[in-house]
C-alpha cells in the first residue's frame, strides 16, 4: 500500500498522473512536464514534497550528534538558518544528502523520502555508539511539506501569508501563523528559481491548498500545480544533483562538485578518506554535457573519447528552457575540463557532446 | 479514453491501419501520454525492411527513451518526415498527424494476428 501525502485529494482534484515514488503515490505531471517547466520559469509552480522526510533532533548532544553525522560543521549555525549538507559512510561515500535547520529549541534534518529509512536508522546507531544525549523522532507523516518557486512567487506569497518574505536571506527561514496555524517557510528551492518551501501540519496544509485550488486551476493562474517530472528537469537545467543519480554511496561529494558543503577541518564520519580524495584530486568528476543534435542520454548511458570509456551519464533530458539536450555525468578527472569533446554511446548510436559548466541555467537576479 | 476501432493494436501501444497493401503504423494516444513530452522519433529510411514484431524505431520524451515495434512485416515506403521538426505531433494527435512510417506488406490479411481496440484497451489496463 502506497503512503499518501495530506494533499493527495488535491492531486486528484487537479487532475494529476499519480504515480509510485520511493513507496509514496506522488503526482508526476497535472498538464504536462514541458508547461509546467515552463510555468515554473516564468510565473510560479505548488510543488508537494510531503514525501521527504522530517526528522528532529532535540536534547543537550544534538549538535554533536549532527557534527559527527554531517559533512557541514553545524556548531556555527545560528537559530534561523537552514544548511545544505552530506551525510557520508566512512568510505566517504554518500548516504544521502540533507538540508539542516536550526530552530529555537530543535534540529530539523529534511532528507530524501527514498533514503528515510535509512537516514533514521543512521542517526539511530551512531548516537547510540557515541553516547550523544538527544531525541531523534520522524515528524514527515504529522506535516505537509510544499515547495512554491518561480518568479512570482516571492510577492505572491508575502501578500497571502503576510509576511515579509523579501527580508530572508536564501537559506533562511522564519515562523509564521495562517489560519490560527503555525507554519514554518525556508527560502530555498530545487528548481533555480527564487521561491519558498513550507512545512505546516497536515490539517493546516489541506485547508491552506484547498483555498487555492480553485485559484490554481485557471489557465491564467499566477502559481499553478506542478509534478515530480518537472521538479526533475528543473533541478538537471539548474544543475543539481538528485540522490540515486549523482549521488550514491559510490559516490564521494569532492567528485560531486560539493567540496564547498565539506568540512575537511572537522572530524565526522567519514572525513579521513575525503581528505585523501581531496588531497589526490578525484579520478572522476561530475561534469554538464551539451549534446548535438535532439537525442537525449539516460542514467547510465556511457561516455567515450574515441574508443575508450571515460565516464557514465548520471541524468539527462531535453532542456525546455535552452532547446538543447543535456545532461550530468561522471568522467574521468582529466577529460573534466570545459569545451573537452566528447562522445556518447545512446543505446548504440553515438551523439556528440561537450563538457560545459554547471548549472546549465541561472536565474536572472 | 477512445482506441479507434478502424486498427489494429500491439500490446506496446503502436495501431495499425491497413488500405489495400499499404500498413500505416503509430503509436496510440495511451502511449503518447505515458511518455509524456515527445522530443525525438527515431524512424527507418524509405526502403528498408520491418519485421513482424521487431523494433523499428524510437521514440525519446523528456521522461524515456523506448522501442517502437511493428507488428507486420515489409518494406517501408513512407516516413512520416513532419516528426524531425515537430516530434509533439505524436502527443497532439497520435492517430493522425503523429503517424510513423507506411509499410508495403505482402500478406492477404497482415492485421489478423494484432489486437482489436477493445482487446488492447482491456490489456492495457485502462
Amino acid at each position: 500500500m502506497l503512503k499518501r501525502t495530506p494533499l493527495h485529494d488535491f492531486h486528484i482534484s487537479c487532475g494529476a498522473k499519480m504515480v509510485d515514488f520511493a513507496g509514496w503515490e506522488m503526482p508526476i505531471l497535472y498538464r504536462g512536464i514541458v508547461e509546467e517547466h515552463q510555468q515554473t520559469r516564468t510565473s510560479g509552480s505548488l510543488f508537494d514534497v510531503s514525501h521527504m522526510g522530517r526528522i528532529h533532533i532535540t536534547g543537550p548532544g544534538a549538535v554533536k550528534l549532527l557534527d559527527k553525522i554531517l559533512t557541514r560543521n553545524v556548531s556555527q549555525q545560528r537559530v534561523g538558518q537552514s544548511r545544505y549538507s552530506l551525510v557520508c559512510n566512512p568510505a566517504g561515500g554518500v548516504l544521502d544528502d540533507v538540508i539542516v535547520s536550526k530552530n529555537p529549541k530543535h534540529w530539523l534534518v529534511v532528507c530524501n523520502a527514498s533514503n528515510r529509512d535509512k537516514i533514521l536508522r543512521h542517526i539511530i546507531e551512531v548516537r547510540d555508539a557515541c553516547e550523544f544525549d538527544a531525541e531523534i523522532s520522524d515528524r514527515t507523516e504529522s506535516t505537509a511539506m510544499v515547495a512554491a518557486q518561480g518568479p512570482a512567487v516571492v510577492d505572491l506569497m508575502s501578500e497571502a501569508l503576510d509576511m515579509d518574505i523579501k527580508s530572508i536571506k536564501r537559506y533562511g527561514f522564519e515562523s509564521g501563523t495562517y489560519m490560527m496555524s503555525r507554519f514554518t517557510l525556508f527560502r530555498s528551492g530545487y528548481t533555480g528559481e527564487d521561491g519558498v518551501e513550507i512545512i505546516v501540519s497536515s490539517g493546516t496544509a489541506q485547508n491552506m491548498v484547498k483555498s487555492l485550488s480553485g485559484e490554481m486551476s485557471k489557465p491564467d493562474a499566477p502559481i499553478r500545480p506542478a509534478g515530480l517530472g518537472a521538479r526533475d528537469t528543473l533541478r538537471l537545467e539548474a544543475g543539481m544533483s538528485l540522490y540515486g543519480h549523482e549521488l550514491t554511496e559510490s559516490v564521494d561529494p569532492i567528485s560531486a562538485g560539493l567540496s564547498w558543503a565539506v568540512d575537511l577541518g572537522k572530524d565526522f564520519i567519514g572525513v579521513e578518506q575525503l581528505r585523501v580524495i581531496a588531497g589526490n584530486g578525484p579520478a572522476k568528476k561530475l561534469v554538464g554535457l551539451e549534446l548535438r543534435g535532439p537525442r537525449i542520454a539516460r542514467q547510465g548511458s556511457t561516455v567515450k573519447s574515441g574508443s575508450a570509456q571515460i565516464g557514465e551519464v548520471t541524468s539527462g533530458t531535453f532542456s525546455p528552457t535552452l532547446q538543447q539536450s543535456i545532461a550530468m555525468a561522471y568522467v574521468d578527472a582529466r577529460h573534466a575540463t570545459e569545451g573537452q569533446s566528447v562522445e556518447i554511446d545512446l543505446r548504440g548510436s553515438i551523439a556528440a557532446a561537450r563538457v560545459v559548466p554547471l548549472p546549465f541555467y541561472k536565474r536572472a537576479k | 479514453m477512445s482506441v479507434p476501432q478502424d486498427r489494429k493494436y500491439l500490446e506496446s501501444h503502436e495501431w495499425h491501419q491497413v488500405a489495400g497493401d499499404i500498413v500505416t503504423i503509430g503509436i496510440t494516444q495511451i502511449a503518447a501520454d505515458e511518455l509524456t513530452d515527445i522530443t525525438y522519433v527515431k524512424l527507418p529510411s524509405v526502403g528498408a525492411k520491418v519485421a513482424a514484431n521487431a523494433a523499428f524505431g524510437e521514440i525519446e520524451s523528456v521522461k524515456t527513451t523506448s522501442d517502437l515495434y511493428s507488428g507486420v512485416g515489409g518494406t517501408v515506403t513512407a516516413i512520416n518526415t513532419e516528426l524531425n521538426n515537430n516530434p509533439g505531433l505524436v502527443n497532439s494527435d497520435p492517430f493522425g498527424k503523429g503517424w510513423m512510417i507506411k509499410v508495403k506488406v505482402s500478406d492477404a490479411n497482415p492485421l489478423a494476428m494484432l489486437l482489436s481496440a477493445e482487446d488492447y484497451f482491456k490489456k492495457t489496463g485502462h
